[in-house]
């Protein structure tokens, strides 16, 4: 089996990172790595996980997004940065819109700098005789399988045993709106205010994709236009002024 | 780089909105978005903000000979830019159709109604003009390029001061901003261009349309009009 080098928590501790310190691009930091770890032994309490924005490399921890540093217990950190710019991740949902048929494959644009590519065969309940109903234009709600630097991009609308999940074909009567990556994971975030709080105005479905793109539907054009609106404004609101405006919109008065 | 295409929900829905009579950033039919100018540090420098469309205008000018035709005739020579700043679509170094229409509406919209008064640029008769150039960049694209374009043009000609000069005999004295105040440009009257889209085969009309509403669009009318200055 193959065997990795795991970087010690304390020692991540130990070189003077605070949470909420602000990194730039090109910061490092040394720890010791110790001896070398199989991965088929279950995980040790004491290493430490890079998330986005760090990278490993030897016994350095390089920083490549500038931001603040975040820590989760007991041994996650990563960097917070106010991006809009999608740069696939294998296993997230996002929404594409299909560009193209080529052959058996879709080309589906994610907001990133590449198309990606998704199969026919890769819905649920489709052969090869039996092909999915999906058109150029449609917006589509798939995860990423194959997403590296080196190689092109590639979703599926199933998961792991076949099934659709949610994932798919969608979106007729709804609004597609841009906003940037931070708000959709503070949508996204288990026991989040903010999505209590849309959910709260009018009944309505919304599909958040990770690569900063939101679907809008209610029950008429109106309110979705509201929803939508009041979307794109919650990125710059704090709290109390995000609970007035909502306020205001649930007496009707705006 | 190619820009993001527009999605078949995205196209019904603004379609359906319009036929509401309802816009997505909630303007109604006739309204204008709100406009912003603020000038730069030189004469002939000015921004204007048309919502989130942003572009600069910036006035140049240069003594040369006139054209054999007009002898006694300043140049006025206009030039649109667009930036790959403003838009994905928009490629840099390729003329494309939207760049030539938009030079050939601002040519229009100033040469052709002779709001500048051209015989005042004329320095010796024959020999030397001034010649007016009229840069236009954008900086971001959210719709109604022409109207943000207008509109910085005739207020950074407005701002312009070109140099003084003085004729004794055959010599020409040109001064600068230190020696004599620079004097404005003499300008008749201010053309303003309003932009119209169409919808629905023409049964639905909207002003100062935003970057999706352009895109949804059935046709498309430019209006410019003067107000006497």
């Amino acid at each position: 089996s193959t065997q990795t080098r795991a970087l010690k928590y304390s020692s991540l501790r130990s070189t003077g990172l605070r949470v909420g310190q602000v990194l730039l691009p090109g910061d490092q930091f040394f720890c010791e790595a110790e001896e070398t770890l199989s991965l088929s032994a279950t995980a040790r309490r004491d290493t430490a996980v890079c998330g986005p924005g760090l990278r490993r490399s030897g016994d350095r921890v390089l920083v490549c997004v500038g931001g603040l540093l975040r820590h989760k217990a007991p041994n996650v950190f990563w960097v917070q940065s106010h991006s809009k710019r999608y740069v696939p991740a294998k296993g997230e949902c996002v929404i594409g819109i299909v560009t193209a048929k080529s052959g058996d494959v879709f080309k589906v644009d994610v907001g990133a700098s590449e198309l990606a590519s998704l199969s026919y065969l890769s819905f649920e309940g489709a052969t090869k005789r039996n092909r999915p109903n999906v058109q150029v234009g449609d917006l589509v709600y798939a995860q990423f399988l194959v997403a590296n630097k080196d190689m092109e991009p590639e979703l599926v609308c199933i998961d792991g045993a076949g099934r659709a999940n949610g994932l798919g074909v969608f979106g007729s009567g709804g609004l597609m709106v841009k906003v940037s990556l931070g708000l959709v994971r503070r949508l996204l975030a288990p026991g989040s205010e903010l999505m209590a709080d849309l959910s709260g105005l009018f009944p309505s479905e919304m599909v958040l994709g990770l690569n900063g793109r939101v679907w809008v539907k209610s029950s008429s054009v109106q309110q979705t236009l509201i929803l939508s609106n009041l979307l794109q404004s919650c990125e710059t609101l704090s709290p109390d002024q995000r609970r007035a405006l909502f306020h205001r919109v649930k007496q009707g008065t705006l | 780089m190619k820009d993001t295409p527009l999605s078949n929900c995205e196209r019904d829905f603004l379609l359906k909105a319009i036929e509401e009579k309802k816009r997505l950033d909630g303007r109604q039919t006739y309204d204008y978005r709100n406009i912003k100018i603020t000038f730069g540090t030189d004469y002939g420098c000015c921004f204007v903000d048309l919502g989130k469309t942003r572009v600069m205008a910036q006035v140049s000018c240069e003594l040369v000979a006139p054209k054999e035709t007009r002898p006694n005739e300043g140049i006025l020579f206009f030039n649109i830019e667009l930036s790959p700043m403003a838009s994905p679509a928009f490629e840099p170094g390729r003329q494309s159709e939207l760049s030539v229409k938009l030079n050939r509406q601002l040519e229009r919209c100033f040469r052709n109604s002779k709001c500048i008064d051209t015989e005042s640029l004329c320095v010796v008769s024959g020999e030397k003009v001034w010649q007016i150039r009229v840069d236009v960049h954008t900086l971001n694209h959210d719709g109604n390029l022409m109207d943000a374009a207008s509109i910085a043009a005739i207020t950074a000609l407005c701002h312009f001061r070109r140099p003084d000069v003085s004729i004794q005999g055959e010599e020409i004295t040109v001064y600068t901003p230190e020696e004599r105040d620079p004097i404005p440009l003499s300008i008749y009257h201010m053309p303003i261009s309003v932009s119209f889209s169409f919808f629905q085969q023409g049964t639905y009309l909207l002003v100062d349309p935003c970057e999706r509403e352009e895109r949804v669009m059935d046709g498309y009318v430019n209006n410019t009009d003067n107000i006497l200055y």
